[in-house]
């Protein structure tokens, strides 16, 4: 008797699987912790999940993967994260 | 409920294949924290089937099985009956879909899954277009749009998917948002604890999509519930309740911004105000909306 297999491929999880999308970025977030409320805004809405939500509910972002989109700045009501060009001299 | 009340714990994992400030991602984030990791979901062709990136890796930490396009009710209903007759009924199974192939590709499976009480959950992320595949209409895009396919602007109105859902009687369905991701939580949680078919769609403002820069995801969606183009509700067994703004618009409580707050800072609605303004369309658009409100007022109170 012919034996028939079932040909499925099979992704496993992994941080990166397009690579360090934080390569991509123009525009980089930059927190000021003095200023941040812990509101979380930015957490949830962080489409690519960089905002990391610590114990205590302060946040920090990963840069790794980070694409710039902007949005963590665009939804902070205090203003604790502004952008800046990559690349630019200090 | 406040935003520090959502789980810490992400099946999302950073660094996939979505464009920067993707309203799918973001909703994905939030779908996930309310449905647990006790699920199973099923993606036809769309953005996500993309955004989960290139074999041999993923980056959903969560069983996903790929589909043709206009099948994941059906595949759904497969997964669905192939636990049930193993005994394994606490799993979640959900489909999720974009809106080409929710109102258009995928109708025909959507209806029969909803029709055969399938236990499961479907969700829409309505970004109006079919974005995979570079901008072309889809049966949700509204009015006046531009995409590649509709140069000088979408010439029908969009479909009411709502009320579609709606004739089919199911236990419960809900219309959110991602700029409100306590109410999209809420309405899952909701979702998963109901027996029977499910339906949740999701307003998705898609940046390439709709040319609008990539920080303004989340702008674009309130506006869009704020302007009243988009509503926030749900039925539970036939009875509709609205939410939050859609609520305070529905009683009267609140006027709804016009329109042009929300399309003007859109480029797929440039030849609208460029270079002259087209008040026709624009009140054409309005005055469609006014309808879906009144038909709201009238079938829901
Ligand atoms: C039968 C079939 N026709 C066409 C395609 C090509 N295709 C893949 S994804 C897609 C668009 C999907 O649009 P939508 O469902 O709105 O999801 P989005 O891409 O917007 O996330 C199309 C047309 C296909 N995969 N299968
Ligand atoms: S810039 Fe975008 S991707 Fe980066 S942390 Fe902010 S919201 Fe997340
Ligand atoms: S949105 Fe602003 S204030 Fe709120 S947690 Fe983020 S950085 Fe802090
Ligand atoms: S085209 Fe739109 S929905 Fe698709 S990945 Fe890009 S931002 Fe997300």
């Amino acid at each position: 008797m012919k034996k028939y297999d079932v040909v499925t491929t099979i992704s496993y999880p992994k941080k990166g699987a397009m690579g360090k999308t934080g390569n991509w970025r123009v525009f980089r977030p930059i927190l000021d912790k003095k200023k941040c409320v812990k509101c979380l805004r930015c957490w949830i809405y962080c489409p690519e999940a960089t905002i990391i939500r610590n114990k205590d509910d302060s946040v920090d972002i990963d840069y790794v993967y980070c694409k710039g989109c902007g949005i963590c700045a665009n939804v902070c009501k205090v203003k604790a994260i502004t952008l800046e060009r990559e690349g630019k001299k200090k | 409920m406040a935003i520090k009340d959502l789980p810490v714990e992400e099946c999302y994992i950073p660094g996939c294949a979505a464009c920067p400030g993707c309203p799918a991602t973001m909703a994905l984030r939030v779908v996930y924290k309310a449905l647990g990791r006790n699920t199973v979901k099923i993606i036809p062709a769309c953005c996500t089937a993309v955004i989960e990136s290139l074999h041999p890796h993923t980056s959903f930490d969560i069983p996903t099985m790929n589909i043709a396009f206009e099948a994941a009710a059906a595949g759904a209903s497969g997964v669905e009956a192939g636990f049930r007759m193993q005994g394994k009924t606490d799993i979640t199974v959900v489909a999720w879909a974009g809106d080409g192939g929710t109102y258009d590709i995928g109708i025909q499976a959507l209806s029969g899954a909803l029709e055969r009480n399938t236990n499961f959950i479907y969700i829409c992320y309505n970004n109006e277009i079919y974005s995979n595949t570079g901008i072309q209409r889809s049966g949700a895009t509204p009015y006046g749009a531009w995409t590649t396919t509709t140069v000088t602007g979408k010439t029908e109105f969009r479909k009411e998917m709502g009320e579609i859902i709606q004739a089919h009687h199911i236990p419960y369905a809900a219309q959110t948002c991602i700029a409100y991701p306590e109410d999209l939580f809420k309405k899952l949680q909701k979702a998963k604890s109901i027996h029977g078919p499910k339906y949740v769609e999701i307003m998705a403002p898609c940046p390439p999509g709709w040319r609008f820069p990539m920080e303004k995801t989340v702008e674009m969606g309130t506006m869009a519930v704020e302007t009243g183009a988009w509503a926030l509700y749900e039925v539970e067994n036939d009875k509709v309740t609205f939410n939050g703004r859609s609520k305070l618009i529905l009683e009267g409580k609140i006027e709804r911004k016009p329109i042009e707050d929300w399309i003007k800072y859109q480029g797929r609605f440039r030849h609208l105000f460029k270079p002259k303004k087209d008040i026709k369309r624009i009140k054409a658009i309005e005055d469609h909306i006014d309808q879906m409100w009144e038909r709201y007022r009238k079938c829901y109170q």
